[in-house]
């Protein structure tokens, strides 16, 4: 008798437990966040730092999104061009992911556009700089929330007219990001009435720089402007100092060129100006904000990835909101991605048509071993996508 | 082109032929005395770079970091020779490609485990760290006055070493004939664990002084071991001469084809080879 009567309270309170864990899962399974990013290989800091953002966004947000829990589905892109279309479908199909956010990489960014027309799956990439996506291969479901070569590079076309330099020298590698860098400054430049006196075109990803370095001193030029990222860009620049060029020739660059450089740099980093979309040390509430807590919570300043993570997160809290956590209907999703106006760390952004941001680009100079932003080389800069039809 | 320009373009091609002679050197040996087509060569080139760059930063010297570094890198030939190499002589070279692979993967994946994907530098030396002023907006560092110095007395000295020495003509006979040299009495093994050692010095050593030069980063050795084996092909396999002559020829041919063929920039040193294969199939000095 007692028996039964405990076995009848467990089975009931089984029973009822079933049942409630069925209707959760029915009404609030989580938002599945597809991460295809770089964690191992050379960009795996980029990966990280654009993960960290985004999860920060998200823990401010009491970790939900429109009042749904966040699951991350973490996938390596390794930054392999040739996988992505199958680590793309893996996501879509296979994890049945609500959102694809990657990549780092342009070579992976277009096997991921590809694979986003053919499954119509929403893909915000934090970080690939090609013009195309948002222009010639644009749609309605990708949208981007970093930048493009040509958004970074254009406003110090201007900028360098205007601080008196006519005769440029430009060099970069030769390959897709240096091109359409080069040409965005180059496009700004000599509209403002400057000469490009040589372009010189270094084989990617050779960072023997010596020659070239001899050959800018005998063209004397005003000021040269460089795209190199990564260690190139540190080779460069300390090159560039050794060589005595510094002191005689200005260096304007993309602020690739020194994000996350400024330590290797060193000395020869010094009085170096670049253009970019953030800078660490602007001063605004909600950078001010962004810093101290992405400090709090990683122990180390954040960098532009992580502010593209944090973006995509703040975008994502925004739109699902409006839709009340419904990732169901697609095009009001969309619609409501795109509707997004956020107060970021890098200032304010929106996004246009062709679904990338509309934001400041800032002039930034290294004094003391930091980036500090001497202007704001071009407010709310929109990029020209007139190849986008969606 | 005026004089000064194209002075100073010598100078720039001597110095960066100098640096790939000492990386190719080592390359050359191991390729042409043991037979072994070592792919890992350039990893090491990178695990000599982050090796003086980690050193310095413990031991607050350049130069110590140096004395330090390069028993350490003779002991990583010393045991990469005797763990892997040892079981694969009598092997067809498809082996040795292999393992060299994958070692360097593994080299690759431990550089980044310990030292991380970020970039690197090392600040240039006193009493080096000056520059001289060449034109009238051109300085050269004299840093690299001095790694050019000390990359031709390494390269009198292996020469000095292959010439004159007892071991010297064991090393030439091995590269001509092996099975000769270990008929004649002479203990092959030790001789192949010396030669692998020296090789991976070699080009440890060459990573360890072009660091301050270089940005020390992840993969840093991958781009310089083809140009390597394209300085071995041209000197001839085995030959030290030949790597010599070799990587000075590629060094000028890169640094004025950069300047003068810009489009043709990337395949100059590939022309080359074709043209110097074409003419010498076994190479310059073979």
């Amino acid at each position: 008798m007692k028996h039964a009567f405990k076995n009848t309270v467990l089975a009931s309170l089984i029973g009822t437990s079933l049942v409630a864990s069925a209707m959760a899962t029915a009404s609030e399974h989580p938002v599945k966040l597809g991460l295809m990013l770089p964690y191992s290989g050379t960009y795996s800091a980029l990966g990280e730092a654009i993960t960290n953002g985004l999860k920060l966004a998200i823990k401010e947000q009491d970790g939900q999104l429109g009042g749904r829990d966040v699951e991350y589905v973490r996938l390596d892109s390794e930054a392999d061009p040739s996988q992505a279309p199958q680590n793309m479908s893996r996501l879509v199909k296979g994890d049945d992911v609500d959102f694809v956010i990657g990549p780092v990489h342009s070579g992976v960014a277009m096997g991921m556009l590809r694979m986003a027309k053919k499954t119509g799956a929403i893909t915000i990439i934090p970080n690939a700089g090609l013009e195309a996506a948002t222009n010639q291969l644009c749609m309605p479901n990708v949208f981007r929330t970093s930048h493009s070569m040509w958004q970074d590079s254009y406003p110090m076309g201007k900028a360098a007219y205007e601080r008196g330099h006519r005769k440029v020298v430009t060099i970069t590698w030769d390959y897709a990001a240096g091109k359409e860098d080069v040409a965005g400054f180059k496009e700004a430049f000599t509209k403002a009435g400057g000469e490009i006196v040589e372009q010189i075109w270094v084989p990617f990803p050779s960072t023997e720089f010596q020659s070239y370095l001899s050959q800018i001193a005998s063209i004397d030029p005003d000021a040269v402007y460089t795209f190199f990222a990564g260690g190139g860009g540190v080779s460069f620049v300390r090159d560039y100092a050794a060589a005595g060029l510094k002191e005689s020739i200005p260096l304007l660059g993309s602020g690739f060129l020194t994000e996350g450089n400024l330590q290797a740099l060193g000395e020869a980093g010094e009085g170096v100006m670049t253009t970019l979309h953030y800078a660490d040390t602007l001063q605004s509430e909600a950078n001010r904000n962004f810093v101290s807590a992405y400090q709090e919570a990683y122990g180390e300043t954040p960098d532009a990835y992580a502010v593209h993570g944090y973006d995509t997160g703040k975008m994502l809290a925004q739109a699902l909101y409006s839709v009340k956590g419904d990732t169901e209907n697609k095009e009001a999703l969309i619609e409501a991605l795109s509707n997004v106006h956020l107060d970021s760390p890098r200032g304010p952004i929106s996004f246009s048509d062709s679904h990338h941001p509309i934001q400041n680009i800032y002039l930034l100079e290294i004094q003391d071993g930091k980036q500090e932003v001497v202007d704001v080389a071009y407010e709310q800069l929109e990029v020209p996508d007139d190849a986008c039809k969606m | 082109m005026n004089l000064a320009f194209f002075g100073v373009q010598l100078l720039n091609g001597l110095q960066y032929g100098l640096l790939l002679f000492l990386i190719a050197s080592g390359l050359t040996l191991i390729f042409g005395i043991m037979g072994i087509i070592n792919l890992a060569h350039g990893a090491m080139y990178m695990i000599g770079a982050y090796l003086v760059y980690d050193l310095t930063l413990r031991l607050g010297n350049f130069w110590l970091a140096i004395v330090v570094a390069v028993p350490i890198a003779v002991a990583l030939g010393l045991i990469i020779e005797r763990l892997f190499l040892d079981t694969l002589y009598k092997r067809d070279h498809l082996y040795q490609v292999l393992l060299t692979f994958g070692l360097i993967l593994v080299i690759n994946e431990v550089q980044r485990i310990i030292w991380g994907g970020d970039v690197h530098s090392v600040a240039v030396p006193s009493p080096f760290d000056t520059s001289l002023q060449l034109t009238s907006n051109l300085q050269y560092s004299v840093y690299r006055l001095f790694l050019m110095g000390v990359c031709l007395a390494l390269a009198a000295v292996i020469y000095w070493v292959i010439r004159h020495t007892r071991l010297g003509i064991i090393i030439r006979a091995g590269a001509v004939d092996r099975d000769m040299v270990e008929g004649l009495g002479i203990n092959v093994r030790t001789l192949f664990t010396l030669i692998f050692s020296a090789g991976v010095a070699l080009t440890a050593f060459a990573g360890m002084i072009a660091a301050p030069l270089s940005t020390i980063a992840p993969g840093m050795g991958d781009s310089i071991l083809i140009t390597c084996f394209v300085v071995v092909v041209i000197g001839g396999i085995g030959s030290i001469k030949g790597a010599f002559w070799g990587a000075i020829l590629i060094g000028m041919a890169e640094t004025f084809g950069s300047v003068l063929i810009p489009s043709l920039a990337s395949m100059v040193i590939y022309l080359i080879m074709a043209a110097v294969l074409l003419v010498k199939p076994r190479g310059l000095f073979a």
